[in-house]
């Protein structure tokens, strides 16, 4: 009896999670006209982290937007680093996360971070897709061939081949501080980013 | 017992579905249409109070702005156009709050779409903004209106007896805060 009470009450649980992720709402920008690709509700998180807070975070060397390669220990001794992996180009949730950290340099600046963008897409759908937010303060980097070479190392890549929606909080020694691998169909919490910098001046 | 638990889950999903049909609207508000029904917080700044006319604290709706004429933005932080109109848009509530025939007569007032308290301070921050801006967190506001694509512009003229109507509201495409202003005065007939 009890576990058939059980097995009903799993079930409205069911239902009603399925119900609630048919609510998931973007506010989509106009700026990206009719050329965003909704994918609609997917799997929140669909990977299997490899580091923990407090392990040395896995270097890597990428290719980025200005032709210029660039290599997570370049920053090491000078600069806390944010990777913000982003799951695809042209999507809806991705397109509105980017836009956001161009307009907060000066939150970075103040707690002397700089921060990385990072999608599997190559560089010309990269270009292609930042052009359309303006003029980007920050690195945009392509983990696209080996395909999520980099979203491997971290444990983001997801199975079927774009990486999570994921951000990860690297201190001057290279040493992981935080770690948020978000639901891909939300918009991570800027308010726990901006706390988590905050706590590496303290 | 399977029964009852059956018909519990049953009622609860009805019961869901029905909710999200009274707050979400299925298209973005039209020329001729009233506005849904949303609460927005009193500022607590006494200026941005008073500009909207509204005094004590908890919740107001729109149409108890202080005014003939309401211009509401719905944007996003997070919007490149959004940020991009964003100085243009000031330029219109300085050439309103400089007309002295125009000062007490139209307000404007923007709503973050699925943005928290601190985005929307942020973005009134970087683009100092001397309009009044609400977060919609939850995107409650933002379903209530179609869920609208950003920047979105709706403009209400508020009667005499109090009854209103959306006379004009567009997608992006702002034209500049001179050519906005004719619209709005031209739609509400305020000109």
């Amino acid at each position: 009896m009890k576990k058939r009470r059980f097995f009903h009450l799993a079930w409205i649980v069911g239902v009603l999670s399925v119900f609630a992720f048919v609510q998931m709402a973007h506010a989509i920008s106009e700026a990206f006209k009719e050329n965003i690709y909704d994918m609609g509700t997917v799997k929140p998180i669909d990977s299997v982290l490899k580091v923990k807070v407090g392990d040395r975070a896995p270097d890597f060397t990428l290719p980025s937007l200005t032709g210029e390669k660039i290599s997570l220990r370049q920053y090491r001794g000078k600069k806390n680093v944010v990777l913000s992996f982003v799951p695809a180009a042209w999507t809806p949730v991705c397109s509105d996360q980017w836009p956001g950290y161009n307009i907060v340099k000066d939150i970075f600046d103040q707690n002397d971070a700089i921060l990385l963008g990072i999608t599997v897409d190559n560089l010309p759908t990269l270009y292609a897709w930042t052009n359309q937010m303006g003029k980007l303060w920050f690195p945009v980097l392509s983990d696209f061939w080996p395909h999520g070479a980099a979203a491997q190392k971290y444990g983001v890549l997801r199975s079927n081949g774009v990486s999570e929606r994921a951000l990860f909080l690297l201190d001057k020694k290279g040493v992981l501080r935080h770690i948020n691998v978000n639901d891909i169909n939300k918009r991570p919490s800027l308010e726990d980013l901006v706390s988590a910098l905050e706590k590496l001046q303290k | 017992m399977k029964r009852k638990l059956m018909s519990l889950a049953l009622a609860a999903v009805f019961l869901l579905t029905v909710s999200s049909f009274i707050h979400a609207a299925n298209k973005p508000p039209q020329k001729g249409e009233t506005l849904p029904v949303v609460n927005l917080p009193i500022p607590k700044s006494p200026a941005e109070k008073s500009y909207l006319g509204l005094s004590g604290a908890g919740f107001f709706k729109i149409l108890q702005i202080n005014a003939k004429v309401v211009i509401i933005e719905i944007f996003s932080m997070y919007c490149p156009y959004c940020q991009k109109d964003a100085l243009g848009v000031n330029e219109l509530y300085d050439l309103i709050e400089k007309d002295p025939d125009l000062k007490n007569k139209i307000k404007l007032i923007g709503i973050g779409a699925g943005n928290t308290p601190l985005e929307v301070g942020i973005f009134k921050k970087n683009y100092a903004v001397p309009f009044p801006l609400f977060a919609d967190q939850d995107f409650k506001i933002h379903k209530a209106c179609g869920e609208v694509r950003t920047p979105y512009f709706i403009v209400v003229k508020i009667n005499e007896d109090g009854s209103h109507l959306i006379v004009h509201s567009q997608l992006g495409e702002y034209p500049g805060a001179k050519p906005f202003l004719e619209l709005v005065l031209k739609s509400s007939g305020l000109k």
